[in-house]
């Protein structure tokens, strides 16, 4: 049971990194690679909150929102915009935030030194409930509501408002959607930082669940974002949390039932197995594109 | 030849040729500018007229600073007592290796040419497997104060360390716990990708094996890992006595936080990693109850380590940390060994560091192995109330 709930936990973990990952990568069609250094600077921005503005948590948490948001932005504006009208816009988007993550690493480094640090004892209430036996903090409950709550939103917002069926546009046919009169720059803008406000979000829950903050932080959970946003399907935000639940059950029943050793290899060789199965992810639809 | 014979003579206290050499003697080697480095006399009545080049290399900027700095300060405090006492001078030059292994090669370098009779450091061991093998070399002798890897003395016959290794302070940790706690079986995690953390484990693993203590199960991770619910929960289910550690302090942290989290309370037996006041400042409650081996008692009543602390606490308002009283040791040592021979030659410290046997220190009564490796009492520590105290 209490494997069980880890494996929901982790799994939920991964869901809500991928849930901002997959926004910006699964509709917009662009890959963000500095998703993961905003997941870590956020960490450490909220700390600084935390630890030197002696705010509160709960207090920082939107201010990290925002915070992310305006990276988000950033991002858009630094790294996708100045190339959209190249033909290799795709590829040369993902280099160049790859660059943007190497000089945010870079200035957190210079700002925090290579240290891991963490919110102070006490800033979050450690309140444990006992389900069925097993042991579970205040932090894992957050987590999993948000991540679910991000979920449903994120969807509503996709498919039904203004601003997601803009996206959609964007996505399908840039010049045709400017010719229907969407804001094709705005749009993107918003959903970069969109993205990246819940990428911040999620770093700061995930610091405070693991008690640790590190420069690397986003970099170890960047792949397993990735083959999250696959296996759920590319641009499904439901797929999204699945397949992060999905991997992080593989992975503690891995440590169960053969060895911790194999972690790795039995959670991305079962990913593996889904895809060869589903090239289309779980919940992806199939992309028909016409001629 | 000629410095050979003087060192000779000084030990033997033949007056006779004692005349012939106690002053002019340029010292061998053209090591030196100062004055000679051969005196006369042998122990506290040994004086040597020029001032002994000591360099130091620390790491007092960059991701291990926080280590040179607590080691920059009792080599200092060492050095300004040793200035008190008469007959042997000391002009220690400390400079920063900026926690970088290529920035430590080029300060050894410096001091190989410019004359050091003997260089401590550098802070970590990664700089010491780089750096030292320059000094071995040069046939300058080197006295690492912190490095605890395996294989750093292995460099060559003018490499010692006062630092006691790992390897032999696990041995004394598990058999401390196993007498303190009853242990009969338990369960070993370590990170098995890097190579400190992995040669802890053997450590451990030959310890539990001597002390008979069997082990449930061996689960392992990577050094990046954070989130280790799931084998925590794996480990509970073997009902250990108690959980020991292999890992370094980023795990560290996370793991003992989330052991206790999960309910486990049985003790957590940490390697060096563990040795860390950033345990207690940032798991908090969570690392009362955690055991770790330490090369240093902070608590000892010896009159070394009494006016060690004495000394510190007026000459900077702070705790020493081992570091600090190893650094302090370190010089400490080092004018042992000057003494012994009356010369501060290259050659003569370094035979005369080997033959360091049962002298009185901060770490207790320390001799240099025949691997240049310390050999003192190592104190198996426990959280309590936020702080290491001693377990017994």
């Amino acid at each position: 049971m209490q494997q069980l709930l880890n494996g929901i936990f982790i799994g939920s973990i991964y869901a809500l990194f991928a849930i901002g990952f997959t926004l910006v990568f699964g509709i917009l069609d662009r890959l963000n690679l500095a998703h993961p250094a905003v997941f870590a600077a956020s960490a450490f921005v909220g700390i600084e909150l935390v630890e030197r503005g002696g705010l509160s948590l709960w207090a920082a948490l939107p201010l990290v929102f925002v915070v992310g948001g305006v990276l988000g932005l950033l991002i858009e504006r630094l790294a996708f915009r100045p190339l959209k009208g190249r033909a290799d816009a795709h590829f040369a988007g993902l280099i160049s935030s790859i660059a943007l993550a190497g000089m945010l690493i870079a200035l957190l480094q210079w700002r925090y030194g290579p240290d891991t640090r963490r919110f102070p004892p006490g800033s979050f209430p450690d309140t444990r409930f006992e389900v069925f036996g097993a042991q579970v903090t205040l932090v894992q409950v957050v987590i999993l509501a948000v991540s679910l709550a991000l979920m449903v939103g994120l969807t509503y917002m996709v498919t039904r408002t203004r601003l997601g069926r803009g996206m959609r546009a964007v996505a399908e046919n840039p010049t045709a959607a400017r010719v229907l009169g969407v804001d094709v720059d705005r749009v993107t803008a918003v959903t970069f930082a969109i993205s990246s406000a819940l990428g911040a979000v999620a770093g700061v829950l995930f610091a405070i669940n693991v008690n640790t903050a590190q420069l690397g932080m986003g970099a170890a959970i960047e792949l397993k974002g990735l083959a999250v946003i696959i296996v759920g399907g590319m641009g499904s935000l439901p797929g999204a949390l699945i397949g992060g639940l999905l991997l992080g059950l593989a992975e503690v029943f891995a440590v169960q039932y053969i060895g911790s050793s194999w972690i790795d290899v039995i959670a991305f060789g079962l990913l593996f197995v889904i895809l060869l199965l589903r090239p289309q992810g779980l919940l992806g639809a199939r992309k028909v594109r016409e001629v | 030849m000629r410095t050979k014979l003087c060192t000779v003579a000084a030990a033997g206290a033949a007056a006779l040729l004692l005349a012939s050499c106690g002053s002019g003697d340029s010292g061998g080697g053209g090591s030196d500018a100062s004055g000679g480095l051969t005196g006369e006399g042998s122990g506290e009545s040994c004086t040597i007229e020029g001032a002994v080049p000591i360099g130091a290399v620390l790491s007092l900027t960059g991701a291990a600073a926080s280590y040179g700095e607590s080691q920059q300060r009792g080599l200092e405090l060492a050095a300004a007592e040793l200035a008190e006492t008469d007959g042997v001078t000391y002009d220690l030059t400390i400079e920063d290796d900026q926690t970088d292994p290529r920035q430590a090669i080029t300060l050894f370098d410096e001091f190989v040419n410019d004359g050091a009779s003997l260089i401590i450091g550098p802070t970590l061991s990664n700089a010491a497997v780089q750096a030292d093998p320059i000094a071995q070399d040069a046939g300058v002798p080197v006295l690492g104060i912190s490095n605890t890897a395996a294989g750093v003395t292995e460099i060559g016959d003018y490499v010692f360390r006062d630092s006691l290794t790992e390897q032999a302070v696990i041995p004394q940790t598990i058999a401390k716990a196993t007498e303190e706690f009853g242990l009969q079986d338990v369960v070993v995690m370590y990170s098995n990708d890097d190579a400190f953390t992995e040669s802890g484990y053997e450590a451990f693993a030959a310890a539990l094996e001597d002390e008979g203590v069997e082990v449930s199960e061996t689960i392992t991770f990577s050094k990046s890992d954070t989130d280790f619910r799931a084998l925590l929960t794996q480990a509970q289910e073997s009902d250990p006595d108690a959980i020991v550690v292999s890992a370094l302090i980023e795990a560290a942290v996370p793991l003992v936080t989330q052991a206790r989290e999960l309910g486990i309370d049985v003790p957590i037996i940490g390697g060096n990693g563990f040795n860390n006041p950033r345990l207690m400042a940032d798991a908090g409650e969570a690392a009362e109850g955690v055991v770790v081996g330490a090369a240093w008692n902070s608590s000892s009543d010896n009159p070394e380590n009494q006016a060690f602390l004495e000394a510190y606490e007026a000459e900077y308002d702070a705790q020493p940390d081992q570091f600090a009283a190893q650094a302090y040791t370190g010089l400490k040592l080092v004018d042992q060994a000057v003494r012994a021979g009356c010369s501060a030659e290259r050659d003569a410290i370094q035979q005369a560091l080997g033959e360091i046997e049962d002298v009185p220190t901060v770490l207790g009564e320390f001799s240099i192995d025949e691997n240049r490796d310390a050999d003192h009492p190592a104190v198996v520590q426990v959280v309590e109330n936020g702080a290491f105290a001693v377990l017994e």
